[in-house]
């Protein structure tokens, strides 16, 4: 994986360009000393490590408004940044670049139950938001792993989603407006508390475009009251095919579960040991599936799911009876990862989405490809959207295991794609699967996208080397070769 | 003004004509089925590019939730094929036109404050854009963060950034049952406060709307036209079991006067949606605001002071259809302080030739959308004029 080759005359500049953001942003809102900028270096893929020329902590609309426009002014390239959660390494700096911390823009602003919203500074935790409103018995559904320190700008970024995006709907089905600052030092606002923006929906495009099209300086999202109850099954079979298999027929049976998620083997073992979750250790594949509303449809769904397994072959099967319980059945779930950690040196997480109904025919070739590298895989999956986390085990201290890992984690994207999924479900593309994006798109698909780049963003100055293989000029991808009368399609049916 | 109509069969064929139109320097107005060819602004083109026969279904696999079309798909075929397997599509969209109408057109129903709009359920698309050329965006599966959001982007825009050829939708299971509690009497702003409330329940709540008393008269639901004045509907859809236990629920913290069973609730939601009851065929224009739910009554107050309008609610207050007697636009609009937009629905083409059918756009979030529309389309071939004037 290659990053645009830092400009050396940018970085010649580096004092003129800290004065210029200096006159900006005062005090310690710019950091310049190397061991401060450490704390920058990578995200959560902590694989690529860079140091930003320089850091900026704005904490005010217009500070960020003038860092671009002076950035843009100067030629030079910024990163945004969250809290550096991103899994793909969306947030990675560059080393001739300027990096844009957004965690003073901490404050919830306006809580409007009359509406169902809540606007808040981009650097709000996402749990931050529904802390904010539990309270009144509201919350926010979008509810990735992460969510105890990620930042609903980055939420926006990423479209990030989680357990509950199933029946909820990922970050973009829950924002209502956001205000926008373009590279160009614009400040704009895209819908409000209505719905429906109006205009081209440019929201839609803006949420997962991984900080590539304009910083977000403020969000107002959908808040939804808490379902009355919420019970979960633990269900376990012998194999993952008739875990699979009964995935298929509760949603063709007409439910959607408040989640609905499925592990292997390795990774029931690896929870079990960590969280003593209670989990059955004889089992191939583990589901979890939570129904959440009021409570005569739960137990309603509640026989209804039991009776499904059965059906499709479940060897056990159990209800949870209490808070505690159910609590306890998502504990070894939601600790899946860090107990994957306890069993190898590095595990490395993969994200990829396929249909469900390949799920047998990925499970089979990933221990192929698995035997092949000698290196094991733990899966855990959002099974209800077929969103797969494979977690592939290595020791980084052994020679060549990081980049077999890594080899490994590209087929299996690879091997979605074939299927007819995608390259990501919710971690994004970042650096991390840049370059396979050619595997899910033609030229023509990257360069429509590029082009929309170039719409907000024509330097492309905002988080170069992310996303996109290939840097395009935007003067390059706005050329139009036209020929008179090249075709008269002959063919066509005319009246 | 229509010149010549071109039909393609396939995609290649919708490629080569967009080429060709590119070449000439004519641009095409874009047609599904050409149903509601007088809405929006008159698109000024010489010649039609009718995909209508690029129609038929590629894949339809109910338990992975989605279905992929060809374009010009007629929606009475995919309803119908989806109500075999009990699903359909969340977002309530009205009946007939084609599924790229539909896309294009970003329309929504009733459900709208639950499910979301087409937008919400537009998974990936192909198409031709002004570039006469052959493009994809999204993906095919559910959950897919690869690239951005392409087909978001479409829904809603009129066919002025791309000739769609075919869309993937995310469908969902159909309500197993639905029912819907009334409240009689209530004005506006009373009505809107019990949409509020039921809304802040968590009986999930999937149709909040108000008809004042000269909408409700009008409906076909004898209940609700025989009240003798404004009916306020709370829907609640579901499961058999779900939906009793939450009517009875519901029903005692609202004190709802009445419930409809299953055939009057769909009948009385179909009307909301379509905004029946606001005279058809009459020469008064029909208007769709966008609005905050809170802020609905208050923009018809204000709205009220200069001018004679008839109006709805749907959407908890936040989405109002109103009808108002020629050259409105100015005063609609001036009352849209709380935020929102108003489009004009229906209007003789005149009218709607001279007055902005869409919400103006502030200037910086226009020049954007200028930029949006020459990244797809830089010699404005598709619909021009559709949205805005001269874009
Ligand atoms: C343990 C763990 C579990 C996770 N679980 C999930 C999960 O379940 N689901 C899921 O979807 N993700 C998950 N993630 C990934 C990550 O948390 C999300 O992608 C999150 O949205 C990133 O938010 P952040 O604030 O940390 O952003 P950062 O990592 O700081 O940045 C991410 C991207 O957003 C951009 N960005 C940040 N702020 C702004 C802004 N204000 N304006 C414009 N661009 C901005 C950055 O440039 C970058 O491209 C997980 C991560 C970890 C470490
Ligand atoms: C401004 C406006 C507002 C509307 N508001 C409402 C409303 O509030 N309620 C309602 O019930 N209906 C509304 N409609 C009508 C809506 O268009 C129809 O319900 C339905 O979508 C018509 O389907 P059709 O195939 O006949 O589309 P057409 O009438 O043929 O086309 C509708 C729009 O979609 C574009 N289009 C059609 N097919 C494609 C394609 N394959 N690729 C790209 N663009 C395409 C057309 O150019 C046109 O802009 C509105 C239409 C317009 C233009």
């Amino acid at each position: 994986m290659k990053m645009p080759v830092p400009d050396s005359g940018v970085i010649a500049r580096r004092r003129e360009i800290v004065e210029a953001l200096r006159a900006i942003v005062p005090g310690e809102g710019v950091i310049v000393d190397e061991n401060e900028l450490r704390a920058y270096e990578c995200d959560g893929l902590t694989a690529y490590r860079q140091l930003p020329m320089v850091a900026v902590l704005p904490s005010t609309v217009e500070q960020v408004s003038q860092v671009l426009k002076t950035c843009k002014a100067m030629g030079v390239k910024v990163v945004p940044r969250g809290a550096g959660t991103s899994l793909s390494g969306g947030a990675l700096p560059l080393a001739d670049g300027v990096l844009l911390g957004m965690g003073k823009f901490k404050r919830i602003l306006d809580i409007d139950y009359a509406n169902r919203c809540v606007t808040v500074q981009p650097g709000v935790t996402n749990l931050g938001i529904s802390n904010a409103v539990a309270h009144e018995g509201f919350y926010y559904a979008p509810d990735p792993s992460s969510q105890i320190a990620c930042t609903i700008g980055g939420n926006i970024a990423e479209n990030s989603g989680g357990v509950h995006c199933l029946k909820y709907g990922l970050t973009t089905n829950n924002v209502l407006g956001l205000e926008m600052v373009l590279m160009d030092g614009t400040i704009l606002r895209l819908g409000g508390k209505h719905l429906d923006a109006g205009g081209y929906d440019l929201m839609g495009i803006v949420t997962g475009s991984e900080g590539l099209l304009g910083v977000v300086t403020e969000v107002t999202v959908r808040i939804l009251k808490k379902p009355a109850t919420a019970r979960a099954v633990l269900l376990g079979f012998p194999s993952s095919e008739q875990g699979g298999d009964c995935v298929a027929a509760i949603i063709a049976a007409g439910i959607i579960p408040g989640g609905m998620e499925m592990m292997d083997r390795p990774a029931i073992h690896a929870a079990e040991a960590f969280v003593h979750a209670g989990y059955p250790l004889d089992v191939e594949a583990l589901l979890i599936v939570e129904l959440d509303g009021p409570a005569a449809e739960v137990d309603h769904l509640i026989d209804r799911v039991e009776a499904i397994a059965r059906d499709k072959g479940a060897c056990y099967a159990r209800v949870s009876t209490s808070e505690e319980e159910r609590l306890a059945f998502w504990a070894g779930r939601k600790a899946a990862f860090p107990a994957v950690g306890r069993i190898s040196p590095d595990y490395y997480c993969m994200d990829g989405t396929i249909p469900r109904k390949a799920l047998p025919l990925v499970l089979q070739r990933m221990q192929e490809m698995s035997d092949r590298c000698g290196l094991r895989v733990a899966n855990v999956f959002h099974a209800g959207d077929g969103n797969l986390h494979p977690l592939i085990l290595y020791d980084a201290n052994k020679p060549g295991e990081l980049e077999a890992a890594e080899e490994f984690g590209n087929d299996i994207l690879r091997l979605c794609v074939e299927v007819g999924g995608v390259l990501t479900g919710e971690h994004g593309v970042g650096v991390e699967k840049r370059d396979l994006m050619t595997d899910q798109f033609d030229e023509a698909d990257l360069q429509q996208q590029q082009r929309l780049k170039c719409a907000f963003d024509p330097d492309g100055l905002l988080n170069p080397g992310k996303v996109f293989p290939t840097l395009h000029r935007c003067a390059e991808l706005g050329r139009l070769h036209v020929h008179q009368g090249e075709l008269r399609f002959p063919d066509i049916p005319r009246f | 003004m229509t010149i010549t109509t071109l039909k393609p069969e396939t995609a290649a064929q919708v490629t080569d004509a967009v080429r060709w139109a590119l070449s000439a320097g004519e641009p095409l107005e874009i047609l599904g089925s050409g149903s509601r060819r007088g809405l929006g602004r008159p698109v000024q083109a010489g010649h039609a590019l009718d995909l209508s026969a690029l129609s038929g279904v590629i894949a339809y696999e109910p338990e992975e939730l989605v279905l992929t079309a060809l374009a010009g798909t007629r929606m009475d075929l995919i309803r119908s094929m989806l109500a075999e397997r009990g699903q359909h599509l969340a977002f309530e969209p009205p009946e007939g036109g084609t599924l790229g109408g539909l896309v294009a057109s970003g329309l929504a129903g009733p459900r709208r404050i639950s499910a979301g709009s087409a937008r919400d359920h537009t998974l990936g698309i192909a198409g031709v854009s002004g570039r006469a050329e052959a493009y994809k965006g999204g993906g095919k599966v559910v959950k897919n963060v690869t690239g951005y959001d392409v087909p978001k982007l479409m829904a809603g825009s009129f066919g002025t950034l791309t000739a769609l050829t075919e869309i993937t939708v995310k469908v969902l299971p159909a309500p197993e049952d639905s029912a819907t509690l009334l409240l009689f009497g209530l004005d506006d702003r009373a009505a809107v406060a019990v949409l509020d409330r039921a809304l802040r329940s968590p009986y999930e709540v999937s149709g909040a709307a108000h008809l004042p008393a000269v909408i409700a008269a009008r409906s076909g639901v004898s209940a609700v036209a025989g009240a003798g004045g404004a009916a306020t509907l709370v829907r609640l859809e579901g499961f058999g079991p779900s939906v009793a236990a939450r009517v009875t629920m519901l029903r005692e913290e609202l004190r709802a006067d009445a419930v409809l069973g299953r055939d009057e609730s769909l009948a009385v939601w179909r009307e909301v949606r379509d905004g029946a009851g606001l005279g058809e065929g009459t020469d008064a224009q029909l208007w769709k605001l966008s609005v905050p739910p809170s802020a609905g009554p208050s923009t018809v107050e204000a709205i009220r002071r200069t001018l004679d309008v008839e109006a709805f609610y749907d959407w908890g207050g936040g989405l109002v259809w109103l009808t108002a007697r020629p050259d409105s636009g100015t005063a609609i609009r001036a009352a849209l302080s709380a935020g929102g937009h108003a489009t004009l629905v229906r209007a003789p083409e005149p009218v709607r030739a001279a007055t902005d059918v869409f919400q103006p756009l502030p200037e910086p979030l226009m020049a954007l959308s200028r930029r949006v529309k020459e990244s797809f389309d830089p010699k404005g071939i598709l619909n021009p004029g559709r949205m805005y004037a001269g874009l």
